[in-house]
């Protein structure tokens, strides 16, 4: 769905600033943002919240065939990371040479380009992690 | 509610099907269906279909009337059934309910799918549909990426290795050489898996299912009713089914697939068995990994010592457990809606001892596992041979 310009800019604010929301009632911290606690449903009580810019890798994959859009920049790192505030969720690893990206390594925030819209060539922003 | 019995089966040869076109393959696989329950077609009081992805495949939608349709089933309902890679799975376990209420005493279940009519990169994008297309796909994930992050961590916990996840397609590609309706009939080894380059590390091109033609149909009748038309109905002891996170990183582990663990504990509570009693199992195997996790999560092996259960070949033909006789997603073929139902399928000629060169010993209870996306749909199903 890389050709669906809403896509793009419907959440560029939470894409740009790695925007989530933390559950005031059990503290659970999502990313990317959710209406409804998956804890506490009904009694949960979600408010917008800039995310902390570290965190860890759980997983890692090299990826050598890529999807549309993605072709230029293959191989490259996709990982599941958790942020220091306990949120996970799905990103790139880039800037790190290979040996460095494993589990449990250290990773930040960077801000990068991450796809390119086909019809109108609209430009994705976005989240990427580097290892540090 | 009432016992259900599948009273006929039957499917078209999966592969890719350039000279035929969906409702061909609807209309194959239905017709075998219904000769081989002994029933007219009058008889069918409502349809279930299993179709992932057909607007994207071919730009037809409403699929549900097209294979009432075709079938020449009009005016019964017919109702299409969507779970990613598990909607076959889930169609037949509509169709299970809407004989054990009473709503009906004989339904259809079909499973199809078309995905060659257009390009593998057109492809792999609808199928990345089964997945979280907003926040992992959109930042330049593909499905065989997401199943890479659960083998690497499977890895890193349990020591698993890409030799034994190898085992898995060596395997099943050896079972499909006695499946005449296999899409890949021809053994494949360790070495094969190892050399056929990566995907997304630590997967490989032979780890992977591939894209398929097929559709396969079951008819499900009141088991009360069942000896009327047929004289090997197979007995549903169990259907259960059971939903996760639809992002991977939403999971609080990435080793199982927690759905299949409870759909499969509430299937083996149904069906008052344990794992131990099932000589057959159709496990969703759509990447290598996918099995290992399978066997585990469906307590045919502890948590961790799939990949070596694997390799060692317990899960072979009439080894501790059959796995895959059919040849699994990865040879037996994977057109996505039609998988679940096709596992229905060879679940059932193993059950009537119908599987001829793949054909397990003794075959009392045989069971089936169908998985949509990463695992955010898991459908557990157990069947009893018919005395």
């Amino acid at each position: 769905m890389r050709d669906a310009l809403p896509l793009i800019w419907r959440n560029s604010s939470e894409r740009y600033q790695l925007k989530g929301t933390v559950c005031e009632n059990c503290g659970t911290a999502y990313f990317p943002p959710r209406k409804i606690c998956a804890k506490c449903r009904r009694k949960g009580r979600l408010v917008a919240k800039i995310m902390p810019h570290d965190g860890k890798i759980v997983s890692y994959s090299k990826i050598h065939a890529a999807p549309a859009g993605f072709e230029v920049e293959a191989p490259y790192f996709v990982a599941i990371i958790e942020l220091s505030n306990g949120a996970r969720f799905l990103t790139q690893i880039v800037d790190t040479p290979d040996e460095k990206v494993r589990e449990g390594a250290a990773v930040r925030l960077v801000f990068r380009r991450i796809c390119e819209d086909e019809k109108e060539g609209a430009i994705a922003y976005g989240y990427k992690f580097k290892v540090v | 509610m009432r016992s259900v019995s599948v009273i006929g089966v039957g499917m078209t040869k999966f592969g890719e099907h350039w000279d035929s076109s969906f409702r061909e393959m609807v209309g194959e696989a239905g017709a075998k269906a219904v000769k081989d329950a002994g029933i007219e077609g009058r008889e069918l009081q409502a349809i279930y279909g299993g179709c992932m992805a057909s607007g994207r495949f071919i730009g037809q939608e409403h699929i549900g009337a097209l294979i009432a349709d075709q079938m020449g089933l009009n005016p019964i309902p017919s109702t299409r059934c969507e779970a990613a890679c598990a909607s076959g799975g889930v169609a037949f376990r509509q169709g299970f309910l809407s004989v054990a209420s009473g709503a009906y005493d004989v339904v259809a279940v079909g499973g199809v799918e078309k995905m060659t009519d257009i390009s593998t990169e057109d492809a792999a994008l609808a199928l990345g549909g089964a997945g979280d297309q907003e926040w992992e796909l959109f930042n330049g994930a593909t499905f065989p990426a997401i199943y890479a992050l659960m083998a690497r961590r499977h890895m890193l916990d349990y020591g698993t290795t890409e030799e034994q996840m190898a085992a898995c397609a060596v395997k099943n590609h050896a079972n499909a050489t006695h499946n005449p309706y296999a899409q890949y009939r021809r053994a494949v080894t360790i070495e094969d898996v190892m050399n056929s380059g990566y995907i997304a590390e630590p997967l490989k091109l032979l780890d992977c299912s591939p894209i398929t033609d097929g559709a396969a149909v079951a008819i499900l009748c009141a088991t009360e009713k069942a000896r009327q038309f047929s004289s090997k109905p197979v007995e549903i002891l169990a259907s259960s089914q059971a939903s996760d996170s639809l992002a991977l990183a939403d999971r609080k582990s990435l080793t199982g697939l927690s759905a299949t663990r409870i759909a499969a504990e509430q299937a083996f509570k149904q069906a008052k068995l344990s794992p131990a009693d099932i000589q057959v199992a159709e496990v969703h195997d759509c990447f290598t990994i996918a099995e290992v996790m399978a066997i585990e999560d469906l307590g045919f092996f502890k948590k961790g010592t799939g990949g070596k259960a694997s390799a060692d070949g317990e899960t072979a033909l009439n080894a501790r457990v059959s796995v895959n006789t059919s040849g699994g997603l990865k040879a037996c073929g994977h057109p996505v809606g039609a998988t679940g139902v096709k596992q229905v399928v060879e679940a059932c000629w193993q059950l009537r001892g119908e599987a001829e060169g793949r054909q397990a010993a003794n075959v009392e209870h045989a069971l089936t596992h169908n998985v949509g996306g990463s695992g955010a749909t898991a459908v557990v199903h157990i069947f009893k041979r018919g005395d």
